[in-house]
């Protein structure tokens, strides 16, 4: 066959074909010559670390953005898309990961938004809309109360209706950048099933992530896109977790780190019989007892609603509790008060980066002297710009941090690796030696967990006492010395790590352990 | 004095008043439901309240006037939608400026016109916007029943604009973009909805309204143009959308509460009441009064999501 032909089979075989895709801002290059393809009733998945390009992409797909060099075909025919309006007409519809849905709206006048069927005098044929939502929750068993406000409604559910909008438009071609990061496991399984059924019904499915475990599980195919450069597309079938993880990064990944055994000092952490109420006064947290040593990793376990978030909150003073006491290297607290508790040593690596890490709008450079601008980098008052940056630049140096204007960016313009390395940065560098880390890792790609889980193994060697909690079990058991399993709001196991597996852990946080 | 005479006449005061609130508050509402605020109504009111003046004196036709009075608002509100949608402005600071030019510019004009005055010559009553109903009521003008039903058709058309302005934005589909847009701008924009031509035109509807607001004052209320004329007026309008929750009926319900109180203030200071207090301590009354119900009504308050911000598309 000569390739004229050959080409002819690619156009007619795949849904989408984009060719030769050049993107350019100024001198850097987001796409460099990228081919992508995927076809009808195919799950294909786009791996890449932040930054790498693969947003970009996506969006000149979408008709976001513009491009330089290259073609696009849909369903074999060359198409110019402009605007997203040019890419629904052609039947590309996206989800994006922040979901653009208006909150004050119900799921139908979000479903319909700007293709409402029309009655007469400007009137919108809710009738008719109403069927169509209708038919399309039918065929993709995809089930949304359609009258239910959307701020009423919980992620997943949102995510559905994002979904339904898209389908609506008539979407052959869907994209879904990240749809897992906000959701629980449970969800995240009838997001796939609800995927299968767009496989069987013949839709291109473009999944956008950095988890490699979905594309184990989810992808037909998966195309590697790294610097902006193509690196590979191939099936998924048996390919391991660190092989993808290496094409993603460039290099071998660490998923499992070496924790050198050691013995743990002092007690440097101590909390006695805690007990917390929430807002409502329902009881939350009940005889909360632990204390961590210098030299190790405990680690708290529980499924969502068990006390562990208001844990995370009480241990750096961000919540009151009840009774108990909290005991920082001898300091003892029995009321909650951040200052005092972080001058008595405890450092805080925050669950959510943007509410409690850091100032999106302040400069790198402020983010990483925040919590001790005052003492060390201002005299009487005037704040040393001079010293934050230079201190600034050496942590960048120090912790790799990627930032497109070095100490002076403003942390919103930095990808969320990138963010939590400041974060870190700021809290293992402090004289505290305690540290608390709240699902360090969280949408975080593999590159920067690596890293991150890498600091906090530094951490213990420098003999600190780190708390861990997460939801990622495979975290906790290879970072963790001793893990504690949280239910109900009191702790139903102790386990040091090399008593416990996923299953012990998993049958504890169900409640198994209490009878 | 018997009360239903009472009741009558504060009746009747209160619409009276109500309306160029009314036009000016549905303005300024369909504004900021569309996400952007706009405080220049006091000075878009001023230019419509001396355009509406002027047309009538020259051309003695009120319903040219009137009209005219919307466009000449319209055309600062053009100025004010250029610089905040499509140059970014900052809204307050525009709306500052706005403010000071159309007074500004209307005054100059004025002047030019009017031999150095800055009040224009009073408007004789025939070139005044029409009473529909005067007819029936010719033989006893200030009796109950005029002062139930014999208004300006100024006071009938700020009633229909309510009903009209309702429908728009509950029950048809430019309605329901129009409250995307100022909710949620970027899934607005996503679905094809052009967020700042939508702006862009409700603004310019917008200044339409208000410019009529303040030509019901000037072509009905009273007859003719001072630079004192509207007040205060444009931002008790304000305080109406607030207090009304952003939509055609509870914005009605505000500006008939916040008229009823100007009505007082004229019905406590006029001859009926004789209760020896300064003139200018009543005139505060509608003043403190929407101060007041504002700060109870702040708690509850739920403005569009998106209002105020600039829309940046990236």
């Amino acid at each position: 066959m000569n390739r004229d032909l050959l080409w002819g089979h690619l156009l007619k075989d795949n849904a989408v074909v984009m060719r030769g895709i050049v993107k350019k801002y100024g001198d850097f290059i987001a796409n460099d010559h990228i081919d992508f393809s995927v076809r009808c009733g195919e799950v294909h998945a786009l791996l890449g670390e932040n930054g790498s390009g693969k947003t970009t992409l996506m969006s000149i797909l979408y008709g976001l953005k513009s491009f330089d060099e290259g073609e696009i075909f849909l369903f074999g025919e060359r198409v110019d898309l402009h605007s997203p309006i040019d890419a629904m007409r052609c039947g590309v519809g996206m989800v994006h990961q922040h979901f653009m849905l208006v909150q004050e709206f119900s799921v139908l006048e979000n479903i319909i938004l700007g293709h409402e069927p029309m009655r007469h005098l400007g009137q919108i044929n809710y009738t008719l809309a109403r069927q169509k939502a209708q038919a399309l929750m039918q065929k993709y068993q995809l089930f949304v109360d359609l009258d239910a406000k959307i701020s009423q409604l919980s992620v997943n559910v949102q995510q559905r209706v994002e979904i339904l909008k898209a389908l609506y438009t008539g979407a052959k071609v869907l994209i879904l950048d990240e749809p897992t990061a906000a959701l629980t496991p449970d969800e995240i399984e009838s997001l796939f099933d609800i995927i299968k059924s767009f496989r069987n019904n013949g839709l291109a499915v473009i999944l956008v992530t950095h988890k490699l475990k979905e594309i184990q599980r989810m992808a037909d195919r998966c195309t590697v896109i790294r610097q902006g450069r193509l690196i590979d597309c191939f099936p998924v079938d048996n390919i391991s977790e660190e092989k993808l993880a290496a094409k993603m990064v460039g290099r071998q990944v660490m998923l499992q780190l070496a924790r050198r055994k050691k013995e743990p000092g002092e007690i440097l952490f101590d909390m006695q019989n805690l007990c917390a109420h929430d807002y409502r006064g329902v009881q939350i947290l009940e005889d909360v007892s632990f204390s961590v040593r210098a030299g190790e990793i405990v680690g708290l376990v529980g499924v969502q609603g068990n006390g562990l978030d208001e844990l995370a909150e009480i241990i750096p003073g961000l919540m009151p509790w009840t009774s108990g006491i909290i005991n920082l290297q001898g300091q003892v607290f029995s009321q909650h008060h951040v200052r005092h508790m972080m001058d008595a040593g405890l450092a805080n690596i925050p669950a959510s980066r943007h509410k409690h890490g850091l100032v999106l709008e302040y400069s790198l450079g402020y983010n990483l002297v925040l919590k001790n601008i005052s003492q060390e980098y201002a005299h009487k008052g005037i704040i040393d710009e001079e010293k934050i940056f230079a201190h600034a630049a050496q942590m960048i140096e120090k912790f790799d941090i990627r930032s497109p204007n070095g100490p002076f960016s403003a942390a919103a313009d930095l990808s969320g690796g990138n963010q939590q390395k400041i974060i870190i940065a700021r809290e293992v560098n402090d004289h505290g030696r305690i540290l608390l880390a709240v699902n360090p890792t969280r949408g975080l790609d593999v590159g920067a967990i690596e890293f991150v889980r890498q600091a906090l193994l530094e951490e213990r060697e420098k003999n600190k006492a780190i708390i861990l909690i997460s939801y990622e079990l495979a975290e906790i058991l290879n970072l963790c010395d001793h893990i504690l399993v949280m239910f109900r709001g009191k702790i139903v196991g102790r386990l040091s790590s090399d008593q416990a597996d996923e299953q012990k852990l998993g049958l504890l946080m169900a409640g198994g352990g209490a009878a | 004095m018997e009360y239903l005479s009472i009741f009558s006449l504060l009746f009747n005061l209160t619409l009276s008043s109500a309306t160029p609130l009314i036009f000016a508050a549905l303005g300024s509402m369909l504004n900021e439901n569309s996400g952007v605020t706009n405080i220049g109504l006091e000075g878009l009111m001023t230019a419509g309240a001396w355009t509406g003046v002027v047309v009538a004196l020259f051309t003695h036709n009120p319903w040219l006037a009137f009209l005219c009075a919307g466009l000449a608002a319209l055309l600062f509100a053009s100025l004010y939608a250029l610089s905040v949608i499509y140059l970014h402005a900052n809204q307050i600071i525009a709306g500052i400026a706005i403010n000071f030019l159309a007074p500004g510019v209307v005054i100059f004009l004025n002047r030019l016109i009017f031999n150095g005055s800055v009040s224009s010559p009073a408007l004789m009553l025939e070139y005044k916007m029409p009473r529909p109903f005067a007819q029936i009521f010719q033989n006893n003008p200030s009796g109950i029943l005029s002062n139930f039903f014999n208004f300006y058709c100024v006071v009938y058309l700020a009633f229909v604009a309510v009903i009209v302005l309702w429908y728009i934005l509950y029950r048809t589909r430019l309605g329901l973009h129009i409250r995307a847009v100022g909710e949620h701008p970027h899934a607005a924009d996503t679905m094809g909805i052009n967020v700042y031509r939508l702006r862009f035109s409700c603004l310019l509807g917008s200044g339409f309204l208000v410019g009529l607001g303040g030509a019901s004052i000037t072509l009905a209320i009273v007859s003719g143009f001072r630079p004192s004329v509207i007040s205060g007026q444009g931002f008790i309008a304000l305080a109406a959308v607030i207090l009304g929750q952003w939509n055609p009926l509870g914005v009605l319900s505000s500006c008939l509460l916040f008229g009823f109180f100007r009505a007082l203030a004229v019905f406590l200071d006029g001859p009926t009441v004789n209760l020896q207090v300064s003139p200018h301590l009543w005139a505060t009354l509608p003043y403190i009064c929407s101060l007041l119900v504002l700060v109870f009504a702040a708690k509850r308050s739920q403005g569009p999501a998106s209002l105020g911000k600039p829309y940046i598309r990236s």
